[in-house]
């Protein structure tokens, strides 16, 4: 479903990404692991199209993906959330779920009245709805990070690439958050990126993971295999 | 029911800015009155891209300028009737506006701001050393004691439907700003008008939620130039004589970004309350003690409002409204 060729990634004289390449099948659970600053956010930055001067080469479904902005790459069905939650601060939250789903979604089918049925079933989902009228900005850190995942499923993406969803959350909210995304995978057969620092959630989410060292992918394996790898045990704890 | 209500409003309000110019024949209400409409409708358009979008415009006088110019032109090419002048200047501005949307609205905050005020000194500069439209000197423009279009009688002392031309600029204007009240409260309730707000949010999600910014922007920017250049386009008529200096002042732009600011940003009843209160006094204070006090009152209600009430008006009736609650 995605493939990327030979992605490389320079910030001046910084190589963020370098010579990546990765396929990811549809409706595969993806863990994306690495130490801070290995490049997880560039990429996903290209694969967004938040970055674009980018070289190499991102596929979706098989299109080139280069030539295309980031709000063009939404509506083909790719969605992410931020690492740092940017919310719609002006807006309440169901407000903020009505954006991707008037601007995102390509479903000619739905009226105005189909949206809103939309926006309060994924808030439902999230635990969200009797937040729904509350304006953005004043929300808690957690409630932030469940508005940006909120946000990121009302594009009703086939690609979903959850940046850090779960920082800062408490243990039963990080199983809550990873029910939603198994449902997500398994009944409507979305396809998931997750980067995550909490190994626990990585480990038990994915099916495959990837670990980015340095800008490169040093290994790509099962999550029993990968924390094996010795370059993976380096790269979080040095020599 | 409550849209029609506006819309019927709003005809009301035509009906009535019609029956005044028939009732009152003093010509310094009038005279005052589009002033003040003016200054309103600048604020509503500065409020298209810098209230709803997020992007802080010194332009604003640019247009203004550049509409009033247009007009002139066209009255010195083909002594164009008062309306094609008009429309002249508000065709001329949207396109110049596109492309000059298309160079700047790359840059964010302050850099944009900067931006646009460049524009502002360029576009004087131009003017300035354009002998065909009197260069410094400027030009005038002579409006005749009666108007007719079609057949009707539009200005005249006998039988017209306006006995003179403030009257009839008065009446004109009073269509325009209804108008610009119409735009932006549709936008406001558009779907274009929730792509704005979340770019003026946070841009970078915008686009990753499927917003097409840079189009939603120039669409706002070219709305906003061609509102400003239709505006501008009254100007040389309204004035009779038009020169560089007060065309393109600075003055126009602050007041333009002061009185949205002042009024609330939000909606569309900010720039009008900002206009009608900062509007009105600076027509007192002209006429009272002098026309040069008009910034510090502008300044001084800017500085208050920035600290006290940052969400202007709007906000204020916003917080009263909830204690009462």
């Amino acid at each position: 479903m995605l493939e990327i060729k030979n992605l490389t990634k320079s910030f001046g004289g910084f190589t963020a990404l370098s010579n990546v390449n990765l396929d990811v099948r549809s409706g595969e659970r993806l863990g994306l692991i690495g130490p801070n600053g290995s490049g997880k956010t560039t990429l996903i930055n290209c694969i967004s199209g938040t970055i674009r001067n980018y070289t190499g080469d991102v596929q979706f479904n098989g299109a080139s993906l280069n030539d295309l902005k980031a709000y063009q790459r939404a509506r083909m069905g790719i969605a992410r959330s931020f690492q740092i939650p940017k919310p719609f601060q002006s807006m309440t939250i169901k407000q903020n779920l009505m954006v991707p789903l008037e601007y995102a979604v390509q479903d000619n089918n739905l009226d105005q009245h189909g949206l809103d049925d939309e926006a309060d079933r994924i808030l439902v989902l999230l635990g969200l709805a009797d937040k729904a009228d509350d304006i953005s900005s004043n929300l808690t850190q957690i409630e932030m990070r469940k508005l940006e995942l909120a946000r990121a499923m009302a594009v009703k993406p086939k690609l979903l690439i959850s940046d850090e969803a779960m920082a800062g959350l408490s243990s039963t909210e990080v199983d809550d958050i990873l029910k939603i995304l198994v449902e997500l995978n398994e009944t409507a057969k979305i396809t998931i990126i997750m980067i995550e620092h909490i190994m626990r959630a990585v480990m038990s989410f994915s099916e495959r993971v990837i670990c980015l060292d340095a800008g490169k992918i040093i290994a790509n394996a099962t999550p029993q295999e990968v924390i094996k790898v010795p370059a993976v045990e380096r790269a979080y704890l040095g020599e | 029911m409550k849209s029609n209500r506006f819309y019927l409003i709003m005809l009301a309000l035509v009906i009535l800015s019609y029956l005044v110019t028939a009732l009152i024949d003093n010509q310094y209400p009038f005279f005052a009155g589009f002033a003040i409409l003016q200054l309103m409708v600048m604020a509503l358009a500065w409020n298209i891209l810098g209230g709803y979008g997020g992007y802080v415009n010194f332009g604003s006088a640019a247009f203004f300028g550049l509409g009033a110019y247009a007009a002139i032109v066209s009255y010195q090419l083909f002594a164009a009737p008062l309306i094609v002048q008009v429309l002249v200047g508000g065709f001329f501005c949207a396109l110049l506006g596109l492309a000059t949307g298309y160079l700047t609205l790359r840059l964010r905050g302050v850099y944009f701001a900067i931006a646009t005020l460049a524009l502002l000194v360029v576009s004087e500069t131009l003017i300035h050393n354009w002998d065909y439209v009197g260069g410094a000197a400027g030009a005038y423009i002579l409006p005749s004691r009666t108007l007719s279009f079609l057949g009707v009688l539009f200005v005249g002392q006998d039988g017209g439907l306006f006995s003179n031309n403030k009257e009839f600029l008065f009446f004109l204007m009073c269509i325009l700003t209804f108008l610009t009240i119409i735009i932006c409260r549709t936008i406001e309730n558009s779907k274009y008008g929730r792509g704005l707000a979340a770019l003026r949010d946070n841009e970078e999600a915008a686009e990753s939620m499927g917003v097409p910014t840079l189009k939603l922007k120039l669409i706002a920017t070219m709305i906003s130039a061609a509102l400003m250049g239709i505006n501008g386009g009254f100007f040389p008529y309204y004035m009779t004589f038009v020169e560089p200096t007060s065309a393109f002042s600075l003055d126009i732009s602050i007041n333009a970004l002061a009185m949205p600011l002042i009024g609330g940003t939000a909606s569309w009843l900010g720039p009008v309350l900002g206009a009608v209160v900062l509007g009105t006094l600076q027509q007192i204070a002209t006429v009272t003690i002098s026309s040069e006090i008009n910034l510090l009152i502008v300044g001084l209600f800017l500085v208050l409002f920035v600290i006290f009430a940052p969400e202007g008006f709007l906000g204020l009736i916003k917080k009263f409204g909830k204690r009462r609650d």
